[in-house]
């Protein structure tokens, strides 16, 4: 791949050479293989391989489940228990894949807040960025349909809620919620379509990760300090870097090992910790559980969504401005979609020239207030909607839009960085002295 | 067509527009099938009336029945619950409209303008919160005494319309009608 400065492949046989002349396919695993990559990433780096470790373990559990799955209201959710109960392995198989759901969350919040960190979304990195935001758009679409499949009390309760956020949206939302959902209200027409999206979504999330990955090797990997690797020439490059084979890979799955303890300790003791006990209560469309709570990766978004009520100013000036057209229910869901936008807008409202949060003093304690504040809006999308919550809610909700529209901007330009390195090889020597040849 | 430097149409360019507006036209009918395929089907649609036999219910008590997927409320309400309703002044409420499918869209939401009988003590709607669509709680429930969404904590009151929380409407009432003392037909 071009960019940083390095060895290419050269086939030395007969026949690697008629291959790679008909086909250059061993010199493009050789290049995404041997890429450059700056020598001190840290631990944070990690996230990337076992996102891909997730992706696979997903589709993978993913289309044996299907083996045993019947995608019917009568059926559905007596083929989860006959999976449970019935197939050979099939209740390790249906927890791998659940679980596997929360550690495909877990890591992608680790790796997006990694990025939000050390500046990996700024130029020239700002593809990578929004297609790894369409990536996390496309997972948590696939995460409810897949949600919605064992047809229990929550999937359904889950689903009819969802399906209403399109119902909010001015004149069209009715139809549109209609046809999403083939019918008035969630039903057999909704469980097929969300199966059947559920199968093809995986399959567009590992082509955009191919894309993802295009991308960053294209630009070269961003790295803790945020200064660029050195590319005049390919002696300078080999001092910032190492190949990520067998450097990297070795290193990524050391972590991975490390991750998949805990990962199986939960899917082997604690399989249900992350579920709720109704989605074991086969759907009733006429009966709404006590208490509706999305699984855990989508609380921070359900909090937002839930913190704008009839009663916050906020949303009485924008009523009233739009001649009532934008009510609290749309408000609502223009918030918790904007809270994602503005995720994905990052890269043009941070003004900083500075990349890395390790250089920038005041910056990291906003970020660290907004990663707290992930946590707390986590928390309260969980917690019922009377006494203190809802303005727990809406603090949160203030200032994580605060924190992208406003704090950002202006830290651009009232922030004095501290000293940028020269170079990640004066870095990593600051760290390792005695690693200096 | 940036090699063409005359000004006036060629019969190039029309042979491309009339192409390319081909394509467009013929890329639109390939895509419409795949996108009204999701539409509600004929079997799903022809599921419009049915038939309820209200002779069971209890003073004070509910019936909650499927009608196009969705619950209705059949509530028989006490005499408390119907002038808790009817006590209540149009400035109190959220949403001021009826919602009334059986009588005038104008109409204002009155406790009069909501029930089945002019007496009040029939009360039919539909039983999905405005809010997001959960199936509130009924039998007295929420602040105000009729019922209460758990979903996102929205209050209705003992006519079902919204007092407090997210929802922005009043429960509707659906197309009803008695049929005699003992039935009452929905849609």
């Amino acid at each position: 791949m071009s960019g940083i400065p390095h060895d290419h492949y050269e086939p030395k046989t007969t026949f690697t050479k008629g291959v790679e002349k008909r086909l250059p396919i061993i010199g493009l695993i050789y290049g995404t293989l041997m890429i450059p990559t700056p020598k001190n990433l840290n631990w944070m780096w990690i996230w990337g391989i076992v996102l891909a470790f997730c992706l696979a373990l997903q589709i993978v559990t993913g289309i044996v489940l299907v083996m045993h799955y019947t995608p019917h209201v009568d059926l559905a959710f007596a083929s989860v228990e006959h999976i449970m109960r019935d197939v050979n392995g099939g209740h390790m198989l249906r927890y791998l894949h659940a679980n596997g759901a929360s550690l495909f969350f877990f890591a992608v919040y680790l790796h997006i807040f990694r990025g939000l960190y050390y500046g990996s979304y700024k130029a020239p990195r700002e593809i990578t960025w929004i297609i790894g935001m369409i990536i996390y758009l496309l997972m948590m679409a696939t995460g409810f349909m897949g949600y919605v499949l064992p047809w229990g009390q929550m999937s359904f309760w889950g689903a009819t809620v969802i399906t209403g956020l399109f119902g909010a949206i001015p004149f069209i939302g009715e139809p549109i919620q209609t046809w999403l959902l083939g019918g008035p209200a969630v039903d057999n027409a909704t469980l097929n379509r969300f199966f059947s999206l559920h199968y093809l979504l995986p399959f567009v999330i590992a082509g955009l990760v191919i894309v993802h990955i295009w991308a960053f090797h294209n630009t070269g990997n961003n790295n803790p300090t945020g200064v660029e690797v050195r590319r005049t020439s390919k002696a300078e490059a080999e001092k910032d870097t190492l190949p990520f084979w067998p450097y990297f890979v070795i290193k990524d799955l050391f972590a991975l090992g490390v991750v998949l303890i805990a990962f199986f300790a939960v899917v082997g003791f604690m399989p249900n910790y992350l579920g709720h006990p109704d989605n074991y209560i086969e759907a009733n469309p006429l009966s709404t559980p006590a208490h509706i709570v999305p699984e855990w990766y989508f609380l921070p978004f359900y909090a937002i969504l839930r913190a704008f009520t009839a009663d916050v100013w906020a949303v009485q000036l924008v009523s009233m401005l739009t001649g009532g057209i934008v009510d609290a229910k749309f408000f609502g869901v223009l918030a918790m979609f904007g809270a994602i936008i503005a995720m994905a807008l990052v890269p043009w409202l941070d003004t900083s020239t500075v990349r890395s949060g390790k250089y920038r003093p005041s910056f990291k304690w906003w970020f660290w207030l907004l990663a707290v504040d992930f946590i707390v809006l986590m928390w309260v999308g969980a917690m019922p909607t009377d006494g203190i919550y809802p303005y727990i809610s809406l603090i949160g909700a203030t200032y994580w839009f605060a924190y992208f529209f406003v704090i950002l901007p202006l830290l651009g330009v009232l922030e004095k960085p501290a000293p940028l390195p020269a170079s990640i090889e004066e870095d990593f020597a600051s760290h390792y002295p005695g690693a200096a040849e | 067509m940036s090699h063409v430097d005359e000004h006036e149409g060629t019969r190039r360019d029309f042979l491309y527009y009339a192409t390319g507006g081909a394509g467009a036209v013929a890329a639109g009918a390939a895509v419409w099938p795949l996108v009204n395929q999701m539409n509600p089907s004929a079997d799903v649609q022809a599921l419009s009336s049915i038939r309820v036999d209200i002779s069971g219910i209890e003073v004070g008590t509910q019936l909650t029945v499927k009608w196009r997927g969705k619950p209705v409320f059949i509530r028989r309400r006490t005499q408390d619950e119907i002038d808790a309703a009817r006590a209540v002044t149009m400035d109190e409420l959220v949403d001021p409209i009826a919602r009334n499918d059986n009588k005038d869209a104008a109409l204002d939401a009155e406790d009069q303008n909501r029930t089945m009988d002019e007496a009040g003590e029939w009360l039919v709607m539909m039983g999905v919160c405005t809010h997001l669509g959960c199936v509130p709680l009924g039998d007295g429930a929420g602040d105000f005494g009729g019922w209460f969404c758990p979903c996102h904590g929205s209050h209705y009151d003992t006519s079902g319309r919204i007092r407090k929380g997210p929802a922005p409407e009043n429960l509707p009432v659906p197309t009803a009608a008695f049929d005699g003392d003992t039935e009452i037909v929905l849609g």
